[in-house]
């Protein structure tokens, strides 16, 4: 779960340190995800695990097109940007929601039989659900390409290039409209996997997103904002802390843990983990 | 520079002192419970989000977490009138009082935090309150309290017959809102958070106490959310942890002031008035299908406004006064 929480924070990481944009329509594009899931499989019977890469994709156009119809925009305003961007990408997600409930009513749906679906694995001697360790394996192989893709190829590295300095990649031909377009594209096909995953052992409904949003800032929060590799490790963080104030406290109350430690962590550390700013 | 300043703050006045009035007058002309309703929700937003806005607007110190006073106001309340017959008046003042507490106990930690890492921390508290109360079970855990009818009385604060009572006491919190807004404008205090807002650094060089003058605004802030939070609380006559500490009601506080002009007099009051009719009315006309149509329009309007006015409808104002000045 932690490493699922990772992979959803990763995509929120990438597109904060790539233009210091919060989205606040992050679990909107979770829960988009989670339906495109359920619709290959009811329509198609796709399994969700390999319609993943797919979903993964078409959330790389959708995160691409918000940035070019809304964000783009947002990221003029001269004054209070700050505002401008929260409510924004706010409102984007109030959008969403009602979009989905339009679309595909407030009812609860799941995927009945996946290929996955409530089997569990046994791994000496302790009992795995198999859904939860492909998507800690998906997420694992999710990072490593995108550790390599920042770090090893050109469009990583003009990703890289335009954080630094938006002004000055544009004299070296690079068009940043470009390089945030297909950041965003890039963080929205990271939370669609996510999603992907997701849809096998979770509920699905419109604001499914809102839940797990919260959980995402904290963790990219923790991690520290501007590092990817900090949200990863914060979503580790995440998923184990749940899982032990789980067994403390009262079911209801297992989110509390999470945000005491990220209160915590940032006491003490006000710029999170792994923070740069 | 300081001669208009003065006088447009003396125009400011009156202006108000004349909306309030023309407002006082209005449910001579409104009879219609459903509008009263809506006027009443107006009103309260609008003194929510002029309380926000002091903390948030002119400090600078953007807080998604306000629900948390919000709630606390409306629990001291209720709590104290449910359990030991205290009169909501006497429990709004303590719940205010308590509301400004914590919101000092919690400044001493969060004010070191900056930009994204504050806002999260003021979500994320708002969120453990909330699952506290939930889980709160004197408190009446996720049941809530209803309030129990003891016939309409303002010694009670309760009326059931006629909403007219909670009117004026909404369109009396706004003004004081307001008021504490206009007077602290021009106050050291008021200086000091633009100052704090603006440049940390340089208010803090020129001495400014930046700590003290973040206290100063939450404690402020808090306080006014609170009574608001009591006043709610007692209009419903009934509460549960969602329906007076949810993430929503945080939203709510910021959203008008935002759309309005964040940081400015009238920017919550204008904010208000145009965003609570609007997500009353797109909700019971069109958002009765269930199909989430007053969604779509409700996010849109707010999407386009953040996107075309930065500045709030307030900036709408000022731009044709500045035309007109240069002319």
């Amino acid at each position: 779960m932690g490493l699922l929480y990772g992979l959803i924070a990763v995509g929120l990481a990438l597109i904060f340190g790539l233009m210091d944009v919060v989205n606040f329509a992050h679990g909107e594009f979770l829960m988009i995800a989670m339906y495109a899931s359920f619709f290959l499989f009811a329509f198609f019977a796709i399994d969700p695990l390999l319609s993943a890469p797919l979903v993964a994709a078409a959330l790389f156009v959708f995160g691409a097109v918000v940035y070019l119809l809304v964000v783009r925009f947002a990221m003029r305003a001269k004054a209070n940007a700050g505002m401008v961007q929260i409510f924004s990408t706010f409102g984007l997600a109030i959008v969403m929601r009602g979009l989905a409930q339009f679309f595909f009513t407030p009812d609860y749906r799941s995927i009945p039989q996946s290929w996955l679906g409530g089997k569990t694995i046994s791994v000496a001697g302790i009992f795995l659900p198999e859904p939860q360790l492909i998507g800690a394996l998906v997420s694992i192989a999710a990072f490593a390409c995108l550790y390599f893709f920042i770090h090893r190829t050109d469009f990583g590295r003009a990703l890289e290039a335009t954080r630094e300095d938006p002004g000055a990649v544009a004299l070296v031909g690079i068009d940043k409209n470009r390089v945030f377009a297909l950041g965003w594209g890039l963080g929205a096909a990271l939370v669609g996997l996510a999603g992907a995953i997701m849809a096998v052992f979770f509920y699905i409904y419109p604001d499914v997103g809102a839940s797990f949003a919260l959980i995402a800032y904290v963790t990219v929060a923790l991690g520290g904002f501007g590092s990817v590799f900090g949200a990863f490790a914060g979503g580790i963080i995440v998923g184990l802390v749940e899982a032990v104030t789980a067994l403390v406290l009262p079911p209801s109350l297992k989110s509390v843990g999470i945000y005491a430690v990220y209160l915590l962590v940032v006491f003490i550390r006000p710029r999170g983990l792994f923070g740069s700013m | 520079m300081d001669k208009t300043f003065a006088a447009r703050r003396r125009r400011d006045l009156i202006i108000a002192a004349v909306l309030a009035a023309l407002a006082a007058l209005a449910p001579l002309l409104i009879k219609d419970v459903y509008v009263q309703n809506i006027l009443i929700l107006t009103l309260m937003y609008a003194a929510l989000s002029q309380s926000w806005n002091i903390l948030s607007g002119y400090c600078g110190q953007i807080s998604l977490g306000h629900a948390l006073y919000f709630g606390i106001g409306a629990y001291t309340t209720e709590l104290l009138f449910t359990k030991f017959g205290v009169l909501p008046w006497f429990g709004m003042l303590a719940g205010g009082v308590i509301a400004a507490v914590i919101a000092m106990g919690l400044g001493y930690p969060f004010f070191r935090l900056r930009g994204h890492y504050f806002v999260i921390a003021t979500i994320v508290i708002a969120e453990i309150g909330l699952l506290l109360f939930q889980n709160w079970e004197w408190a009446g855990a996720a049941m809530g309290i209803t309030i129990p009818v003891r016939g309409d009385s303002w010694l009670k604060f309760q009326f059931m017959r006629s909403k007219l009572p909670y009117f004026y006491f909404a369109l009396a919190l706004c003004s004081l809102a307001w008021f504490v807004t206009w007077w602290l404008e021009d106050s050291k205090w008021g200086f000091w958070w633009r100052a704090v807002k603006d440049n940390p650094e340089a208010a803090e060089s020129l001495g400014v106490v930046v700590f003290n003058s973040k206290m100063g605004a939450a404690a402020v802030s808090a306080f006014l959310v609170a009574v608001g939070g009591a006043f709610y609380a007692q209009f419903l006559a009934y509460i549960d942890p969602e329906s007076v500490m949810g993430f929503q009601f945080s939203l709510l506080m910021a959203l008008p002031a935002v759309l309005g002009g964040i940081g400015t007099l009238w920017g919550p009051v204008l904010g208000a008035a145009i965003l609570i009719p609007m997500t009353e009315l797109t909700r019971s006309y069109i958002g009765g299908s269930g199909r989430g149509v007053d969604l779509i329009v409700y996010g849109a309007l707010i999407v386009l406004i953040s996107l075309a006015l930065p500045q709030g409808l307030v900036s709408l104002f000022s731009r044709t006064k500045a035309k007109g000045a240069t002319r």
